[in-house]
């Protein structure tokens, strides 16, 4: 999942799950069942998941552009230096 | 959000977070609700009256007590605990409360009802002091809910009174 996609996801979960709140507990009650709130709820949840959860193809539109190996070869980078472990085996042998 | 867990996670909360809200708005709607609950109770019949061999007083009544409480239900109450109690005054204590008949109203549909019933629990007193005595007749309510507080209150019905003699 791309960055775009992360937030499409964020947004589309929040927004979703919001607006299922709102109708269970509008129809809820009006029609003066708690079950029934709870039922729409617990449906809009699931349906939340199965959106914005998998890694669906639409969260996947903006693709990162990487720079081409070429061009990374150009500006190669810098290798650590060998002295460190030479350093060590010294320290080591002293400690001995 | 970039990875499936952490998404699953995400969703799992936020809905866990608003179903709390829900449920607290839930609660606060029963506010809205004026109940008026009615109730009557007549002591049809002392069918015993007696001291025993301890000392204390012991009634057996017949009740027939018919209340409607429908207007406590709302779409948040899962049922009302409701129960009679005898109240009256001795000289030992300020307020004795007996209670003499209880019941568990599941549903709105049975919030109202007529009943003839003898006491279910003895009426005794601690003590010999029930020849004559005026007491009240009180119904009780513990309302719950779904979601949210318990909530009491009662209708107190005044003027009966017990023979002055054993029978």
């Amino acid at each position: 999942m791309d960055w775009q996609g992360q937030k499409l996801a964020e947004q589309l979960m929040q927004i979703l799950l919001v607006g299922f709140a709102v109708v269970a507990f509008g129809v809820g009650y009006t029609i003066g069942s708690f079950q029934m709130m709870l039922l729409i709820y617990a449906g809009g949840v699931v349906l939340t998941t199965l959106i914005t959860v998998p890694n669906w193809p639409f969260f996947n539109r903006h693709p990162l552009k990487w720079l081409d190996p070429i061009e990374a070869e150009r500006h190669p980078k810098p290798q650590p230096a060998v002295v460190p472990t030479k350093k060590k085996t010294s320290s080591k042998s002293h400690q001995k | 959000m970039h990875s499936f867990g952490y998404r699953a996670n995400a969703v799992l909360t936020f809905a866990v977070t608003i179903l709390a809200v829900i449920c607290t708005i839930a609660s606060i709607s029963d506010n809205f609700n004026s109940a008026t609950p009615t109730a009557e109770v007549q002591v049809s019949n002392i069918n015993w009256f007696q001291k025993q061999p301890n000392g204390d007083d012991v009634v057996g009544l017949t009740l027939n007590i018919s209340a409607n409480l429908q207007s406590l239900f709302t779409w948040n109450t899962k049922q009302v605990f409701v129960f009679l109690a005898a109240e009256y005054e001795t000289p030992q204590n300020s307020l004795n409360q007996v209670s003499l008949w209880d019941g568990i109203i599941p549903a709105k549909e049975h919030a109202k009802f007529v009943i003839q019933t003898t006491n279910k629990y003895h009426f005794t007193d601690q003590g010999s002091n029930l020849r004559g005595k005026e007491f009240n007749l009180t119904l009780h309510w513990h309302v719950m809910p779904k979601t949210g507080k318990m909530s009491a209150n009662r209708i107190v019905m005044t003027g009966y009174r017990l023979p002055d003699k054993y029978r």
